[in-house]
């Protein structure tokens, strides 16, 4: 499994709302970011490179003895098609695999939208961004497609944790493994496909924007990966962050809300809970703003 | 294939295909919310909704056991975790993960088996989603069967020329050889994305899609959004004051 | 009368250096039905992308009594429709209808007048009964005729279809031909394909190395330059 795609039923109530809560707003600027100033002309290529990567996944990568692995795509789509861009298609794709295809969850749309579509291409795309115009570029080619995978899994699993969803340590230890595995050909898949491109036409891949902040950029990265990390490990050891709640005086607000609705479970009211989503929005709000800080960075130099 | 199916059975006719895309989305929102908030018998809500769901199928004139079938995909991934449950003494919730993933998705099924694409990704631009992300899923859309059909060309002509070996030795070169073809599908696809825009322009485009025809939400919209909804939450309601 | 088209000097270079047209002088009178003959890569398809603006090169070109620049390109891509040899790549609606009503949609008016103008395109090329199938299902001769209902759509006066009976078998090259006879709109026909191009065109020009290197009726090109299939010639030697 290259890319994990979350299905209704997994994501407890509070994160699979609190994660399209997250992700409407995040959309809407991603689409005004690849839309500016070129109105719906870009539309056809967009859609059509989203056709792409579903057909890609049809050609066959050999691994090891009898195994194959695919395309995901994100980083590929960012270093030719620019990181905004690039998100607009991962949306339009996983839309699609969630309606067509039934591949996904409707509510749990908007974890699979940050996972894969915002976060993901994001960090499959910062690296390139950092050192695509020095000598360590075949690297960090590589790299972002296997940080793109493995941010995307990360995240999954930070939510399923989240959730509730029982992982024992050694299914988790087994899953990151695999998704290890897969970040890795993602790497090896990107950079292949790269180079097979630039000998075809050396135009199809971006040169980082020009006037780019190395500053920004790199805490972007860190905020991403931080996130990344942070959120699984909050998610993984729910005791530490109790510890933290009862350090923070968090403890102490237990409040038991009744409501006409009282007949139904609303777990999502129990105090446990309130410090787990404060984290994890702790760390959706890390990447809100290196996403922020990034933007604003790059607008300000163009308009400079 | 799968799409394709749903492509067919998406332009048939039915009551259910004629109402308003709106209200049919509506009426899927409500239906996975009652089912992902539910905690309690469980077993006996997923029949319950089950069934409505089976009549609303038929009411579409889909075929039950196909959409039945086709619901299935979410069975492999389910299956692990709910393993995974069992095995750590809470089969309780394993059952709850198969239950609610598979119902979940025949909601989603009976909406898109019944709504032609392109009119369910115009009606959600009401619901506040950019349009300009729904025409690319709309061009996507369009041009996935085309894409895919290339691929499988290239594919085909790759293991006539020899590229099926299962041999170690060669696995670098196929490897390359691979990302070679993806490469040139890429290729082919931004071209094929610059003939588009160029006919786009030759019909006179000039930078905004406009869409012909307008989405008319009738009295008999708003009735079955009304019912759709209020069913499951009904049957939620009376399944939990019984137990 | 005064010309549909006017080319004088037309020169145009491609990016990577490549002179694509080499000074082209062409006209094309009302009603007039030319072919475009030549090699492949002469310059016949990127000659006729610049008639409707798509390319834009040296020289002067007069579409309808306008010059083809920037501020006319609406006005003159109404008056010009052309059609490509991907018709996948033209029909990109979800259905026929859609597909044929973008044309007119985008002139700015009404949907239901674009809606009654699509419909009266497809009656013309004999589709009206696919209206609401998706593209993808068509036939390529299908496809073909929804693109050019796509073209009429728009009322133009000047057709030009590049290579149009690619892909098509020899019944559906037969209601191509049939269907373009019967249009009245003036016509340019980028071909290779010169049985079609003689039941349908008097004059020919050819194409050569960026330049028309002659004029004249079709068959007089295509015997000067050898560009029928030979066959006349095996048959006398029997």
């Amino acid at each position: 499994m290259e890319a994990v795609h979350i299905y209704d039923g997994f994501l407890s109530t509070p994160v699979w709302a609190a994660m399209d809560a997250a992700a409407a707003p995040a959309v809407g600027y991603i689409v005004r970011r690849a839309q500016r100033g070129f109105d719906d002309s870009r539309v056809p290529l967009l859609g059509v490179m989203g056709a792409f990567v579903f057909a890609a996944q049809m050609i066959n990568f050999p691994v090891g003895v009898g195994t194959s692995g695919h395309l995901v795509g994100g980083a590929l789509l960012a270093c030719t098609l620019g990181p905004a861009a690039a998100s607009v298609v991962m949306c339009a794709i996983i839309a699609i695999q969630a309606l067509v295809f039934q591949d996904g969850g409707i509510l749990a749309l908007g974890a699979n939208l940050v996972n894969m579509a915002l976060v993901g291409v994001l960090a499959g795309y910062l690296p390139f961004y950092l050192w695509g115009e020095t000598r360590w570029r075949n690297l960090a080619i590589f790299s972002g497609g296997a940080l793109s995978v493995m941010v995307s899994a990360m995240l999954a699993l930070a939510e399923l944790l989240f959730s509730g969803v029982p992982m024992p340590g050694s299914m988790l230890g087994v899953s990151l493994g695999l998704f290890a595995v897969s970040a890795l050909l993602e790497g090896a898949i990107t950079l292949a496909v790269v180079q097979a491109l630039e000998a075809i036409q050396p135009g199809f891949i971006r040169i980082p924007a020009a006037g780019r902040s190395f500053a920004r950029g790199a805490v972007g990265l860190a905020a991403v990966l931080l996130a990344a990390v942070g959120f699984l490990f909050a998610s993984a050891a729910p005791d530490g962050i109790e510890r933290l709640g009862l350090l923070t005086g968090a403890a102490h607000s237990r409040t038991v809300i009744r409501s006409p609705l009282a007949g139904y479970e609303l777990s999502f009211l129990q105090t446990p809970w309130v410090r787990k989503a404060g984290a994890g929005l702790a760390g959706v709000g890390l990447i809100y703003g290196a996403c922020l800080l990034i933007g604003r960075g790059v607008a300000r130099r163009r308009s400079a | 294939m799968h799409h394709v199916v749903l492509e067919h059975w998406s332009r048939g006719s039915s009551p259910l295909h004629r109402r308003d895309p709106r209200a049919k989305f509506g009426a899927l929102l409500v239906f996975l919310v009652v089912l992902a908030t539910a905690h309690r018998s469980l077993p006996l809500l997923s029949v319950a909704l089950m069934a409505l769901l089976a009549g609303v199928l038929v009411w579409g004139r889909i075929p039950l056991l196909g959409a039945l079938a086709r619901a299935t995909v979410v069975l492999p991934f389910t299956l692990v975790f709910a393993g995974v449950c069992w095995a750590a003494g809470d089969p309780a919730r394993g059952l709850a993960l198969l239950l609610k993933s598979y119902l979940s998705a025949l909601a989603v099924l009976t909406v898109v088996s019944t709504t032609p694409l392109p009119l369910l990704l115009r009606g959600l631009e009401t619901a506040g989603v950019p349009r300009f992300l729904l025409m690319v899923a709309q061009f996507l859309y369009r041009y996935l069967f085309v894409i895919s059909e290339e691929a499988q060309h290239m594919r085909v002509a790759a293991r006539s020329r020899g590229g099926a070996t299962r041999d170690l030795a060669t696995q670098p070169a196929r490897f390359r050889a691979a990302a070679g073809a993806l490469a040139v599908l890429f290729a082919r696809s931004y071209a094929r994305a610059g003939g588009i825009h160029r006919a786009m322009l030759a019909r006179g485009f000039l930078g905004h899609f406009r869409a012909l025809g307008s989405l008319d939400f009738r009295g008999s919209d708003a009735a079955f959004l009304v019912t759709a909804s209020l069913a499951p939450i009904l049957v939620r309601a009376v399944i939990e004051r019984m137990a | 009368m005064p010309p549909l088209i006017e080319v004088r000097d037309l020169r145009f270079r491609y990016e990577d250096g490549t002179q694509a047209l080499k000074g082209v002088n062409f006209r094309l009178d009302p009603g007039e039905s030319v072919a475009l003959l030549g090699p492949n890569g002469s310059g016949k398809t990127t000659f006729v992308m610049h008639l409707n603006g798509l390319l834009s090169g040296e020289g002067s070109i007069q579409v309808c009594g306008m010059t083809v620049e920037s501020r006319n390109l609406p006005a003159i891509r109404r008056k010009i429709g052309l059609v490509f040899q991907d018709a996948e790549s033209q029909l990109f609606m979800p259905t026929v209808l859609e597909d044929v009503a973008f044309g007119p949609l985008n002139l700015g008016i009404s949907q239901q007048q674009a809606v009654d103008h699509a419909t009266t395109a497809l009656e013309t090329v004999g589709m009206a009964a696919a209206a609401s199938r998706a593209p993808y299902h068509l036939s390529a001769g299908e496809k073909r005729k929804v693109a050019i209902a796509g073209i009429l759509a728009m009322d133009p006066e000047i057709l030009v279809l590049d290579e149009p009976t690619t892909s098509l078998d020899p019944p559906a090259q037969r209601s191509l031909a049939e269907l373009l006879a019967s249009l009245p709109q003036a016509k340019i026909l980028v071909t290779h394909d010169i049985p079609f191009v003689q039941s349908l065109c008097k004059r020919a020009a050819f194409f050569q190395d960026g330049i028309i290197a002659a004029e004249g009726f079709v068959e007089e090109i295509v015997s000067r330059f050898g560009w029928g299939l030979g066959l006349e010639r095996s048959k006398s030697r029997i």
